[in-house]
């Protein structure tokens, strides 16, 4: 998955055209011709700054002081300022809105990586009967519309007094954060040589001894790709959150976003503002990760 | 030796002697299996009380015509019990044939259709295009590489309201179109530009994950294909046809699954876009949603009935592909 090893591997280019007239200097394979590269790197400047430009323009509206600068984006340079950021900081919730954010997509990766570690590693090696249902089941979950589980879920948690509750919320998360583990990990188990458990077996450890011992600390980087996406996962979910969650001060980031813009009275600089907060971090974890999500994500997919 | 590791042939082995009573098998097979059993224990006991619960709850009350004004609630100190009845199928009958079954139900599963199908083939190509050029030699390859991955990297309910701010009325694609002299659609107003509009965010959105997972799986391509390719006379379009697409199979038949179900069950992007502003641009996922919470009274057996129709189309959907993915000897991972 890494971009720089595949130099030596020469790539080969699709784009270079084998048909350009036969070249004085012998091309080597996955060069290409200057206009290839020219048109590659113009379509690439071009995808670039159109997955760019959204992102730049919500933070550059973010410093415009009043809440209609968006319809006049080119007052805004007179007039920069830091004011939205300081008026959210100080005069907002959203440090109950972070507190419930991290507490919520903690909880659930927690939970989530907990208890699907040691299904990954049964589903990996082991064939018993039901195994393929089983699969079937934890297939089908992850694939739940929300609005399955909602109406039911919200019934019963208002049963339990759950709602507007961390605890409820997690709980709900986990119906999908565990069966989605449970298959990252599984991809990720299948990667490890089956020769490790053999030689334990020899060496007289029960199943569950070689999975603690042996293929547990070896699955490190695995738990922490389900563990990145089982946060990310929660920590960007929208529907749950927007309906279990009642008091303004146990919203998570993505409910409380909304509560800027309203019939009355829509705050954009201030939400703008928060959004550019939020983003940041996540972003930032987001590229510290990619690498190792990417190459999990597919792991799961491609192999086994 | 208890545990059968066996992954590569995926068959059961050796418990199949001649067949000893039921009760003696449960035992040989309790023997066996235990540890297995023990291991995924958890993760079936969550899903028995967080899943299987709930949808067999949720499978109750659409039998039922509970909506939020004859639920069991507690209002102040009062607590009333529930008053919904059974009624049977009548549910269903009413959304898929009953008067203006049209409007509520079929224009949106239309919709949500042409939605999933545009998005993914949208994602695709643009995801595959993206990938060939980044798997060629090209300066700055790295960073394309992470500029285009942004749109993942900023959580969607982020960037779904940057696209709000960009396609208001006033807005600077507006602005941007008057300054070129084209026509200014209202995007978030007429029911073809919100459809359009949510396209085009998701889209945006999407395209990463797609270009991610099929560079990857491009640079897993055995390069010396292409060497024999060209000793062939293969043509670059030939290369691309029989070495590449083929090399990639495996890869896309999961990530197009994955989008084809990610997209169909997309809310945050059409629920945060438009609100509650556009009925005829909801997908069913959101219709449903707004059914059982975005009115009053809440409708809550005919948004779990839609919860239910949207889950059946979904395991019928991905059985049919499994069983399409088969045929051409395909494994789907996933």
């Amino acid at each position: 998955m890494s971009t720089t090893t595949v130099e030596s591997s020469a790539a080969a280019g699709e784009r270079d055209s084998a048909a350009a007239a036969p070249p004085r200097r012998v091309r080597r394979r996955g060069e290409q011709s200057p206009a290839g590269r020219l048109a590659s790197h113009g379509i690439l400047t071009v995808a670039s700054l159109i997955a760019f430009f959204p992102v730049a323009w919500l933070i550059y509206l973010s410093l415009g002081p009043d809440k209609d600068d968006y319809l006049h984006p080119g007052g805004i340079w007179s007039k920069m300022s830091f004011s939205n950021y300081s008026f959210v900081l100080q005069h907002t919730e959203f440090f109950d809105w972070l507190k419930s954010s991290l507490i919520v997509s903690l909880g659930t990766t927690v939970i989530g990586v907990l208890i699907a570690a040691t299904t990954g590693y049964a589903v990996s090696r082991m064939r018993f009967p039901g195994y393929r249902k089983f699969m079937w089941v934890l297939l089908v979950t992850q694939m739940f519309p929300v609005a399955v589980l909602m109406v039911p879920m919200y019934q019963i948690l208002s049963d339990l007094q759950l709602i507007d509750s961390y605890l409820g919320l997690v709980l709900v998360y986990c119906s999908t954060a565990v069966p989605y583990c449970a298959w990252l990990l599984k991809g990720y188990f299948d990667t490890i040589p089956f020769e490790i458990d053999e030689a334990g077996r020899v060496d007289g450890l029960t199943p569950f001894g070689t999975f603690a011992r042996l293929i547990l600390p070896l699955a490190k980087p695995g738990l922490a790709v389900a563990a990145f996406y089982s946060f990310l996962t929660a920590f960007g979910e929208v529907a749950f959150a927007s309906t279990f969650m009642l008091s303004d001060t146990k919203y998570t980031f993505a409910v409380g976003l909304q509560t800027f813009v309203s019939e009355h009275d829509a705050q954009r600089n201030l939400m703008a503002a928060t959004a550019v907060l939020i983003a940041i971090p996540v972003s930032a974890f987001f590229y510290l990760v990619q690498k190792n999500l990417v190459t999990g994500l597919t792991a799961g997919g491609t192999k086994g | 030796m208890t545990v059968a590791i066996d992954r590569a042939t995926g068959k059961r082995h050796g418990d199949r002697a001649p067949r000893p009573g039921l009760g003696q098998r449960l035992k040989q097979s309790y023997q066996k299996h235990w540890y297995a059993y023990a291991m995924i224990a958890p993760v079936a006991i969550v899903l028995g009380v967080l899943v299987l619960y709930p949808l067999v709850y949720g499978l109750y009350l659409t039998l039922t015509d509970a909506n939020s004004l004859n639920t069991a609630r507690t209002i102040g100190v009062n607590h009333i019990d529930a008053t919904y009845k059974f009624i049977g199928l009548d549910n269903y009958k009413d959304i898929l044939f009953g008067p203006t079954s049209y409007d509520r139900f079929w224009s949106h599963f239309i919709w949500t259709i042409v939605w999933t199908a545009l998005c993914v083939a949208l994602h695709y190509t643009i995801g595959l295009g993206l990938a060939l050029l980044l798997n060629q030699k090209l300066r700055g390859r790295t960073f394309y590489r992470l500029i285009l991955i942004l749109p993942w990297a900023v959580p969607t309910f982020v960037t779904v309201f940057g696209w709000r701010f960009m396609l208001a009325d006033g807005g600077i694609i507006n602005i941007a179109l008057d300054a070129l002299h084209l026509p200014q659609p209202d995007w978030l107003e007429s029911t073809f530009w919100q459809r359009f509009a949510a396209i085009m965010v998701n889209t945006w959105c999407g395209v990463p994950f797609m270009m991610v997972s099929l560079l990857g799986g491009l640079q897993s391509i055995d390069a010396s294909l292409y060497e024999a390719a060209e000793m062939d006379g293969a043509s670059a379009w030939q290369r691309f046809r029989y070495v590449t697409l083929p090399g990639l199979r495996s890869v896309s038949s999961t990530v197009v699954l994955l989008g084809i179900i990610w997209t169909f069950n997309q809310f945050a992007v059409i629920f945060l876009l438009f609100g509650n502003t556009a009925p005829d641009a909801q997908i069913l996922v959101t219709w449903a949603y707004y059914l059982g919470f975005g009115q009053q009274p809440r409708d809550f057996a005919q948004s779990a009935a839609y919860g239910i129709l949207l889950l059946a189309i979904l395991i019928v959907f991905t059985s049919f592909y499994r069983r399409w993915l088969n045929r051409n000897e395909q494994q789907l991972a996933i």
